[in-house]
């Protein structure tokens, strides 16, 4: 068991060297069975969603004052920057900050804060 | 380390890597990764956090900070005006401590890159495998030589890092009589928080305009212009405090006269005034000088925008004011959240092998408040630009308040309220 263990790792490690993608499917796959995220870094929506949560609160959760974003439906976040991004919907600063994100960024946002606990 | 690379390994497997989807089979490690956080400021207490919170508590995360609490620059101005007070700007560490971040209250005095280790004002050695220095500036006081020594520092304040200058110049307003000058001096640009110099302008003027109606604001601005929200601050001091505030650019100030409490300038006439208020040009922390990670005009650290690795001394990291920013980016405490975002992302990334995130995007509000309660902000995105290697603001995106407004007011405190617990808990 031990020494398949290690063989195990040095694989692992091999990889990391070399093939740090790869590294990330392999994560990705024997830890859920889900599939690979279709980005470059697996963490990207993650990454992304940071970004929001100076002002909406850590994961999206608000401490007030500002909407919280966790736990909203991914269809109604994305319509939401959509029509900031447009100009349809009045707004001091969203509509400003919406333009500077592409769609396909601000699919994986939605998608990653409707799968946030509120 | 190879043993513990493989721990740490299998824990980010399940965290770090791949947090949302699999936080079900994440395992915490002990011994993990060292990380040593230099600086609780808004960009260190953010990577901080994050590093922790990402990596399930698989990394071994220490902050290390001078200070027993967080004193936000960013509506520290208010306190000047005095509808706020230091403790309504003043955040614990418990938050983080609470989360299993170790805090350590120590000025760290040195870094051995060769070693990996940060030693600190108590003679105790911190082992790291990434060290994150996020030390904020330090004043050239050298460009301002009448004020190159502890005494006149006690006299003439700057209040440019919150906490006891902020208390010490509000005393200072409020010993001034009625009929004083209140004379501000701008350093050039780049400096910390471009907008704030003029909105302190705005408190002090919003306080004279209540309690000393016949004293004025002299702002001495070592720049062509004003450096940001221009026409809002113009507008506030044209209307809202005509006859008080007065504002001279292209004043850029050689030396202080402390005993006749006078500014001297390259070009302009001397200025006298009863409460000087000198913000003198700044660079890096002392601590990024002794890492030799200041490698831009002898003041700044740069960066590579991925991952905020200091693009001379490996495996150290730079937040914040401190950096060599990107075109446009300014040197604010929003700024260093996202700067310790993308930090501690690319951290975890190292240590598990993987290329840094290539498409890093980050975002900047910042709110000035006019008055007490009205306020105008500006806002930016900044993409990674491969090409560039560096982070540019999106054409189209952005801007300012048409007008400052009390509506924003209410944001500006809920924006604090959220960053400081984003940063802190």
């Amino acid at each position: 068991m031990h020494e398949r263990a290690s063989k195990r790792a040095s694989i692992i490690e091999e990889i990391a060297v070399r093939k740090p993608l790869l590294l990330a499917s392999f994560f990705l796959l024997s830890c859920s069975g889900h599939a690979v995220a279709q980005t470059a870094d697996p963490n990207l929506p993650r990454n992304l969603s940071a970004g929001c949560s100076a002002c909406h609160g850590t994961n999206g959760v608000s401490l007030g004052g500002m909407p919280g974003l966790a736990g909203q439906s991914k269809a109604d976040l994305v319509r939401k920057m959509q029509d900031y991004k447009a100009g349809r919907t009045p707004s001091t600063i969203m509509q400003q900050l919406a333009k500077g994100y592409t769609d396909e960024q601000i699919d994986l946002m939605a998608g990653w804060f409707a799968a946030q606990k509120p | 380390m190879p043993m513990q690379r493989r721990e740490f390994l299998k824990a980010l497997g399940a965290t770090g890597i791949a947090a949302s989807a699999l936080g079900g089979c994440a395992s915490a490690a002990r011994g993990g990764p060292k990380v040593v956080v230099v600086g609780g400021g808004y960009g260190g207490a953010t990577v901080a956090k994050y590093l922790h919170m990402w990596s399930n508590g698989a990394l071994d995360v220490t902050l290390v900070e001078a200070n027993p609490a967080f004193v936000s620059c960013p509506l520290s101005n208010l306190v000047l005006g005095g509808s706020k007070q230091l403790a309504d700007i003043t955040v614990s560490y418990d938050g983080l401590v609470k989360r299993g971040v170790k805090v350590i209250f120590a000025t760290a005095t040195a870094i051995d890159t060769e070693r990996g280790l940060v030693r600190l004002s108590s003679g105790r050695e911190l082992r790291y495998d990434r060290a994150v220095l996020s030390p904020g500036i330090d004043f050239l006081y050298d460009q301002v030589p009448g004020l190159n020594n502890a005494v006149a520092q006690e006299k003439v304040l700057h209040a440019w890092k919150a906490g006891p200058q902020t208390v010490a110049l509000r005393r200072q307003l409020e010993a001034m009589p009625d009929g004083g000058v209140y004379a501000i001096s701008i350093p050039r640009a780049p400096y910390r928080c471009p907008p704030g110099p003029y909105e302190r302008a705005c408190q002090v003027a919003w306080y004279f305009k209540q309690a000393k109606p016949r004293s004025k604001v002299l702002i001495l601005d070592g720049n062509e212009d004003v450096t940001s929200k221009k026409g809002l601050f113009m507008k506030a001091w044209n209307e809202d405090y005509k006859g008080i505030v007065e504002y001279r650019p292209n004043h850029v100030l050689i030396d202080v006269d402390v005993a006749t409490m006078t500014l001297k300038f390259e070009t302009a006439d001397d200025v006298k005034a009863s409460v000087l208020n000198v913000i003198p040009p700044h660079r890096a922390g002392a601590i990024a000088a002794q890492a030799g990670v200041i490698t831009a005009n002898n003041r700044w650290c740069e960066v590579d925008f991925l991952t905020f690795e200091s693009i001379k001394v490996p495996k150290i990291h730079v937040l914040g004011d401190a950096i060599q920013a990107a075109p446009l980016m300014p040197k604010s405490g929003h700024m260093a959240n996202q700067h310790g975002k993308v930090a501690a992302a690319a951290i975890l990334n190292a240590f598990a092998g993987v290329a840094p995130n290539p498409t890093p995007v980050l975002n900047n509000t910042c709110y000035s408040f006019m008055s007490d309660k009205d306020v105008a902000h500006v806002c930016s995105v900044h993409q990674y630009d491969k090409e560039k290697k560096t982070l540019v603001t999106v054409p189209g995106s952005g801007g300012v308040s048409p007008a400052a407004n009390a509506v924003e007011g209410e944001y500006a405190f809920a924006w604090a309220k959220n960053i400081w617990a984003d940063a802190l808990t």
